[in-house]
């Protein structure tokens, strides 16, 4: 820990106000989603504890039948938004979490192999990921997900859907993740260490696990949280088009679909916080792993 | 060769996921009826020959019949592109023209006040998802200042096969709102790469001279710099295109758009196989026209290579 606090990464975090703000920010997100059953002042799930004469309380005023006040005001069922938004975080990050680490997993070994052993497994591999390249990673998603649901029984559908959407999500973000380290494995494979572990006859896998993965990860972690960023998002875009997490468990997406049709009525606050909650998360993200980009590696821009 | 592996995939949804027999027949036929209906369809026949008929059938448009309202697919799709080309072109333009025009005067102004508030709003830009984007437009111009209409296309002329929203002021104001949605990103994009682009410019030799030589800055920026951003600026602009075509989907979900993005989530919530595997067969086709279109606004643009074109060489 002593020899973190005295690296050039911490000296560099400790002089980049930016960095050092998104990061709080960030951080106070993912708490109050993991405690949210501790920090919310209800259960949204609970069909026992929600009073429907509560319904479209405007935030921070006393309702007219219950006299009750809620910080950002109830939804049409009276559900407390705050306690909602909480309970949706928790989802939003459990995809985005998921769905990165799918990608990351499948990119890094699709890459690592394709870098290793070359010939037609990284031509296929690679000619593959040109192709997802030109589709926007958004419709790759809509369409696995499309497919997902055609190919699965209909009485599974709305259970599976969270496991389809993290699918969906992680088989469109692969490439980047693989392209970097099919990069970096054509560069260290030449290196004289591997070419001396190849001498004393250790198996390819054993090289490839051990000795080359360790030396590609760094910039993976970087793309992993700029991934982070772009899978909550489109989580956030599925949800919203109702493709997404079924409508009883509501993610940030959800959320602001339902805002979205109590705007007209004038119910402003059902929209807005869940709105301010994903642009804060999304915002914060992006800006540490732009800073983390320059930190870590400058070559990367 | 992108377009026949899109073909495939999307053939391979058509064939495998959907299954035609058993939704034509449902689940109470018997095995003399499958068999008689794959012979028609000429399900039994080895999988190449049935994918080349597959690309033959879609060359002449007939992607089948949408399983929800036995509409063919074709027809439906036709009815509804008009729309989203509509919405595509004109949130392309404003995110070329903007784009660029916000790029070079930053790129001029570096470090004014007008250049700071511009690039830090495009920050927020870009990491504010596009349905939030329009769902903020529609709360401002249509909830609380009522001035845009928040959804359709307004009123459309027919003229023959195409039917318009720009012959009408109600179709002109409701594409106001859905065509900012989809620019706006790309603008951004594109107004950072003018910049970057053109500050890399403007330290080149070949400016410094025209200053020396006592030209007008507006001459210098028009005609000696511009020129030389505008490869970089079109490539960008055109592979952007493609994903405008792509992201139009969220936008005509926000703003309830009758075009083909809406068409296609609608097919994703109801799994409607043939509508999915033509709508992925029209995106990849569109990608292909544009890169070409792209390759040859190169042409048109940069002297080196119009002239080897022309003396044969290449």
């Amino acid at each position: 820990m002593n020899r973190f606090m005295q690296s050039d990464f911490f000296y560099h975090f400790r002089n980049t106000p930016v960095a050092m703000i998104s990061f709080a920010v960030f951080t106070c997100i993912i708490l109050a989603a993991v405690f949210a059953n501790i920090i919310a002042p209800y259960n949204p799930f609970d069909p026992a504890s929600l009073n429907l004469m509560n319904g479209f309380t405007p935030p921070m005023q006393a309702n007219d039948f219950t006299g009750e006040v809620f910080l950002m005001g109830t939804d049409d069922q009276g559900r407390d938004l705050f306690s909602t938004i909480l309970y949706g975080l928790r989802i939003s990050l459990f995809v985005g979490v998921m769905a990165v680490a799918l990608a990351m997993v499948l990119g890094v070994l699709l890459g690592l192999i394709a870098g290793f052993l070359g010939g037609w497994f990284d031509v296929l591999i690679m000619r593959f990921a040109d192709i997802q390249m030109t589709f926007p990673s958004i419709l790759v998603a809509m369409l696995i997900y499309g497919v997902a649901k055609g190919v699965l029984p209909p009485d599974l559908r709305y259970e599976m859907s969270i496991t389809v959407l993290i699918i969906s999500i992680g088989l469109s973000e692969w490439v980047p993740f693989a392209r970097t380290v099919r990069g970096s494995t054509l560069v260290e494979k030449e290196k004289e260490y591997i070419i001396v572990a190849k001498m004393i006859g250790l198996n390819k896998w054993q090289i490839m696990i051990r000795h080359i993965l360790p030396n590609v990860l760094s910039p993976v972690l970087v793309i992993a949280t700029i991934t982070f960023a772009l899978a909550i998002i489109a989580e956030a875009t599925l949800s919203f088009l109702g493709v997404g997490v079924p409508t009883t468990k509501p993610s940030l997406g959800t959320l602001i679909r339902i805002g979205q049709d109590f705007l007209f009525s004038g119910e402003w606050w059902i929209l807005l916080f869940p709105a301010i909650t994903l642009l804060a998360l999304a915002l914060s993200i992006n800006l540490f792993g732009d800073w983390l980009r320059d930190t870590l590696n400058p070559k990367l821009k | 060769m992108v377009l026949l592996f899109v073909a495939f995939i999307s053939f391979l949804i058509f064939r495998f996921v959907g299954n035609p027999v058993e939704s034509l027949l449902g689940q109470e036929a018997t095995v003399a009826q499958r068999a008689a209906l794959e012979e028609a369809l000429g399900l039994n026949e080895p999988i190449y020959v049935q994918y080349a008929k597959f690309v033959w059938r879609a060359l002449q448009f007939d992607f089948g019949n949408s399983y929800r309202g036995a509409l063919p697919v074709a027809e439906l799709i036709a009815t509804r592109l008009p729309a989203t080309l509509e919405l595509a072109l004109t949130s392309a333009t404003f995110a070329v023209i903007f784009g660029v025009i916000t790029g070079i005067y930053t790129a001029i102004h570096r470090g004014s006040f007008l250049t700071n508030l511009i690039l830090s709003t495009s920050l927020i830009g870009v990491s504010l998802p596009t349905f939030l984007i329009g769902v903020l437009l529609i709360w401002l111009f249509s909830v609380e200042l009522n001035w845009l209409p928040s959804f359709g296309r307004g009123d459309v002329v027919d003229l023959g096969w195409w039917s318009t929203g720009f012959l009408t002021l109600s179709g002109l104001k409701s594409l106001i709102l859905p065509s900012i949605t989809l620019g706006l990103y790309q603008m951004t994009l594109i107004m950072r790469l003018t910049r970057a682009e053109m500050l890399e410019v403007l330290q080149q030799d070949f400016i410094r001279l025209a200053k020396s030589l006592g030209q007008s800055n507006r001459q210098i920026y028009f005609f000696h710099a511009l020129p030389n951003i505008l490869i970089p600026v079109i490539t960008i602009t055109g592979l952007q295109l493609g994903s405008v075509i792509a992201f139009a989907i969220i936008t005509e979900t926000v703003f309830q758009w009758p075009g083909v993005g809406l068409l296609f989530i609608n097919a994703v919530y109801f799994v409607d196989i043939p509508v999915m595997s033509a709508y992925l067969l029209l995106v990849g086709f569109a990608f292909v026209v544009i890169n070409l279109v792209v390759d040859l606004l190169y042409l048109l643009i940069d002297p080196r290579l119009r002239d080897s074109q022309m003396r044969g060489e290449n």
